[in-house]
């Protein structure tokens, strides 16, 4: 990545290169400062590098966890001291980026591909991958997934080979539900998509994005719902607040998921949050607006029976959902011993002893705490 | 050849425009936008501007260049989709109570949420629960009504460079706030109510001290004596149809009266005292080498912004008090009365509540009206002002001279100034009384004049911002200056945080400052005297009461001293 971002200076003449990391990885970080001290010390990197009148300096700045920063111009923003906060475009970054120069901005994987690129050619690197997605692409493969790590793998390795091939298949011997691609913004791809490349033109297809790389996997007892308020909570938190779309809109969905998986679903939910995600994908100013409702809107488009079981039913089909749960006696084990009703903080079990007792559903919080105080588990959990 | 685009249908030539929203503007298409002001620098977070290209794109008109063959809609289907989402999704966490909001009627949500016909709001609404800021003498701050459409943060560090306001926390929690969330009167605020001035919605107003001085008239007891500011008589006609920078002072002293005030003066006096006193100290300063350049002392948000920031030039900032001060300590000060005397000004200004605030001024002015306030007032005495007959102020505050009637505008003080000191030091009289040099609306204006055997330089300089690069400059000893004119407020009093309130498309249609400007100026052409030392009523005040300017007893009523804030 460093001789990427030399490499980088030289052809834009520039002389001075900034890696954007997160304070919160402190590993990354002390790597990336003995490289440079390295580098620098043999002289890779400073003033006149291998003896030419070329200098280039190298300088770490560490961003305070901002998912928002990722996005260029917020990103610049932050390394000049200011508000993480993206601005209009234009001008884009390579006109006015980095204290209002001109800047090359691009992820830690195109810089290191670059040196690999100058000393095997572009032919080389043009033969793995597709015709429009060349090369390699790095993974974070995890989730319920056996062998959970970084892979990189050509550009249009199918994701059945990501998955059972190298990760090895489903944890536990579970089953195969979904997995979401391209990180909290990305979409969530499902049994259908097995063979689909993992490419920029056949993911855009249908509706996913490469985005971080992120391959999360999950398996039957993931609840889509769930899922997508989780993925939601977090972009909603990450939003800088500044367009209304993404600052309220976000808000709005979050709200409506969160209801839904209490149990609160109204009917029109699923209208409302495809209108949400609609406006939102379409007028928000920057990237994590414009894919925020990213994962709201392909897990309705493939699992929006276990949205309508939520609202509708009031159950999760994942059995995820705590508020959604019911929790019996099964009167053919239940002694009538009183423990449970004595440990109930709602008063929502009745019964006479020694008689089977009986869980009043429309008190019942779904604590469990009938469930882990039963001698003769005779409560069971649906 | 010329370059065009087309604009629903339109067709639109490019000369220039920084944006599609401005090109639109021209061919007559009205985009919607909250957070756009073309003084400000592009925020682009509001949405509502956006367009919809050939192949169904949407883009921000107010960050997009006109580019030559570009063909556009603005206002399609989807957009009308988008568009009522956002003011949905807007009106949903804005608390709604419009019936008691200042903002009713000029609010631009609501004029939007009426336009694009919003029928209801699908989400709850927690925002009337958010506590207002009502720690500043000059400005109050409701969060719940607060779009975040960001121009009171441009404005206060763009245009103003005071820095009291930003965006704070993240997400749906973003809110604007002071450095570490705490009272607007306890950040650099100094009260210009520029913020105010830019709000959409009612989210920042000036303070409404109307109740206060409804029960001191009410009182028979008490005799209120009013003063009317300079920029006012120009500022608050439109308010009753009357055209821009319309003179309107005639009818305003009916009006007071009508609303029970005892005496009406002339704020006009007060500033042709403070020629008297400004230009004799200015020349005593030049002859004696005394501190310079001498800065003026009118604004109180100046005097504010210097306190804070440049402590160490407070000795270069003229001891005069404004004339507000000075006409209240008069007529304090020559109160005959039996009756307890309530002192009232009405004024362009929001930082001028604060300054009447200051212990040292031992509350002369009791209430500071805003032009904003004085306009309700008279609405809700149920008064036709259009109609009314004109009548003149009371003795002994009322005759005026132009020199004064000019300070609303930036240029005015130093024009006035000029005027006297320079028959002072030449003992000639001046051929043409009218240096034009210091005149209009530019941010910043220089002149050098001979006088005598003296050469003078002077600048004259609105808006905060500007008033930093010239501090700095004489920080740093980079210029020569004798005498500087500073107004906090761009444009000077005349576009004063107090006057009544100007929608953002009218901000960039028309020069309303230039016209209220000129409507002083037009004042002032008209006057016999036009030098304050001309004013007989002022030789009068010192003959019977002052004794010699810049005497003992003027120093007591007229002049004032300034500390650095306490950090």
């Amino acid at each position: 990545m460093i001789e990427g971002m030399v490499i980088a200076g030289i052809a834009t003449g520039a002389n001075d290169g900034y890696i954007y990391v997160r304070a919160e990885y402190p590993k990354a970080v002390a790597r990336l400062t003995l490289a440079i001290e390295q580098a620098t010390e043999l002289g890779l990197l400073g003033d006149n590098i291998l003896g030419t009148n070329f200098s280039f300096k190298m300088h770490i700045n560490r961003g305070a966890g901002a998912f928002v920063c990722g996005e260029g111009s917020a990103l610049t923003a932050s390394i000049e001291g200011k508000r993480g906060m993206p601005r209009t475009k234009p001008p884009r970054t390579v006109e006015h980026g980095l204290f209002d120069k001109p800047t090359v901005l691009n992820n830690v994987e195109t810089y290191a591909n670059v040196s690999t690129i100058i000393n095997k050619g572009s032919e080389w690197f043009k033969k793995i991958g597709t015709e429009n997605s060349t090369g390699t692409k790095t993974f974070a493969l995890t989730g319920n997934i056996q062998n959970a790590g970084l892979i990189e793998v050509p550009m249009g390795t199918t994701l059945r080979e990501v998955i059972f091939d190298i990760g090895g298949g489903v944890r536990d011997g579970g089953e195969f539900k979904a997995v979401q691609i391209g990180g909290p913004s990305g979409g969530c791809l499902t049994e259908e998509h097995f063979d689909l490349p993992l490419d920029f033109d056949s993911l855009s297809k249908v509706g996913a994005i490469i985005g971080s790389g992120g391959l999360v996997v999950m398996d039957q007892k993931t609840c889509m719902v769930e899922v997508a308020r989780f993925f939601m909570d977090f972009t909603q938190k990450e939003s800088c607040g500044k367009c209304v779309p993404c600052r309220e809109g976000t808000k709005r969905m979050l709200e409506i998921l969160n209801r839904i998986v209490d149990g609160k679903g109204e009917d029109g939910d699923i209208e409302l949050l495809k209108e949400l995600g609609e406006a939102i994908s379409k007028t928000a100013l920057c990237g994590l607006g414009k894919t925020a409702a990213g994962p709201v809107l392909s897990t309705i488009k493939y699992f929006e029976n276990e949205y309508k079981a939520h609202i509708y039913d009031k159950k999760c089909p994942a059995g995820a959902c705590q508020k959604l749960k019911t929790i019996t006696i099964d009167p053919e084990l239940c002694k009538g011993c009183s423990k449970c009703a004595r440990n109930c903080p709602v008063n929502a079990i009745k019964g006479e002893i020694k008689k089977p007792f009986v869980i009043d559903q429309k008190l019942c919080i779904k604590c469990g705490a009938c469930l882990s105080n039963c001698p003769f588990k005779a409560i069971k959990e649906m | 050849m010329s370059e065009y685009m087309i604009i629903d249908g339109i067709k639109a030539e490019i000369n220039g425009e920084k944006n599609i929203l401005e090109l639109a503007r021209k061919v007559g298409i009205e985009i919607p936008a909250f957070c756009y002001d073309p003084e400000l620098s592009i925020y682009g977070a509001c949405r509502m501007c956006m367009f919809e290209d050939e192949r169904g794109r949407l883009e921000a008109s107010c960050s997009t260049p006109p580019r030559a063959g570009m063909v556009i809609k603005t206002n399609t289907a989807k957009l009308r989709k988008y568009r009522k989402m956002i003011l949905e999704l807007l009106l949903a966490n804005h608390c709604r109570d419009c019936t008691t909001c200042h903002m009713s009627g000029k609010c631009r949500l609501q004029e939007f949420a009426y336009k694009f016909n919003i029928e209801g709001v699908r989400f709850p609404n927690n925002a009337c629960q958010l506590s207002p800021d009502h720690s500043s003498y000059c400005i109050l701050r409701d969060p719940g009504k607060c779009i975040l459409c960001g121009k009171c943060v441009r404005m206060c560090n763009e245009i103003q460079s005071v820095g009291a306001i930003d965006y704070a926390f993240r997400g749906s929690k973003m809110k604007i706030a002071t450095a570490f969330d705490g009272d607007i009167a306890n950040s650099p605020c100094v009260g210009c109510g520029q913020c105010a001035a830019v709000c959409p919605t009612g989210a920042i107003t000036i303070r409404d001290d109307a109740d206060l001085v409804w029960k001191a008239l009410g009182n028979p007891e008490v005799e209120v004596s009013v003063q009317v500011a300079p920029a006012v008589r120009v500022g608050l006609g439109t308010e009753f149809g009357f055209e821009e920078g319309t003179n309107v002072m005639g009818k305003l002293v009916t009006a007071l009266k009508e609303m029970g005030f005892d005496k009406v003066y002339d704020t006009n006096i007060g500033a042709d005292l403070t020629i008297m006193e400004e230009s004799n100290e200015l020349i005593h300063r030049i002859k004696k080498g005394g501190k310079l350049p001498m800065f003026t002392s009118c604004c109180p948000a100046w005097i504010r912004f210097a306190e804070d920031k440049y402590p160490d030039l407070l000795d270069n900032i003229s001891t005069c008090k404004s004339p507000m001060q000075m006409l209240a300590a008069t007529v304090k000060a020559t109160y005959k009365g039996e009756k307890k005397h309530v002192h009232v000004a009405i004024m362009p200004c929001s930082a001028k509540k604060d300054e009447a605030k200051r212990a040292k001024f031992n509350g002369d002015v009791d209430y500071v009206l805003s032009a904003q306030e004085v306009v309700r007032m008279i609405r809700e005495h149920g008064i036709h002002f259009k109609y009314l007959e004109e009548s003149l102020p009371d003795v002994p505050f009322k005759e005026y001279t132009g020199a004064s009637v000019i300070f609303g505008a930036s240029g005015g003080v130093m024009e006035a100034a000029l005027r006297t000191a320079v028959e002072t030091i030449t003992g000639q009289k001046l051929g043409n009384v009218e240096f034009s040099e210091v005149r209009g609306m530019q941010g910043v204006k220089e002149a050098e004049y001979a006088v005598g055997d003296l050469n003078v330089k002077v600048a004259v300089v609105s808006g905060l911002k500007n008033a930093t690069e010239i501090c700095n400059k004489v920080r740093s000893g980079e210029c020569d200056y004798q005498f500087i004119e500073i107004m906090s407020c761009p444009g000077g009093c005349v576009n004063g945080g107090g006057q009544p309130f100007v929608d953002a498309f009218k901000r960039s249609d028309m020069d309303y400052k230039g016209m209220r400007a000129s409507g002083l100026y037009k004042t002032d052409a008209n006057m016999s005297a036009r030098k304050s030392h001309e004013n007989s009523a002022i030789s009068a005040l010192y003959d019977n009461f002052f004794g010699e300017v810049g005497g003992h007893k003027a120093h007591e009523l007229l002049h004032t001293h300034y500390e650095p804030k306490n950090k």
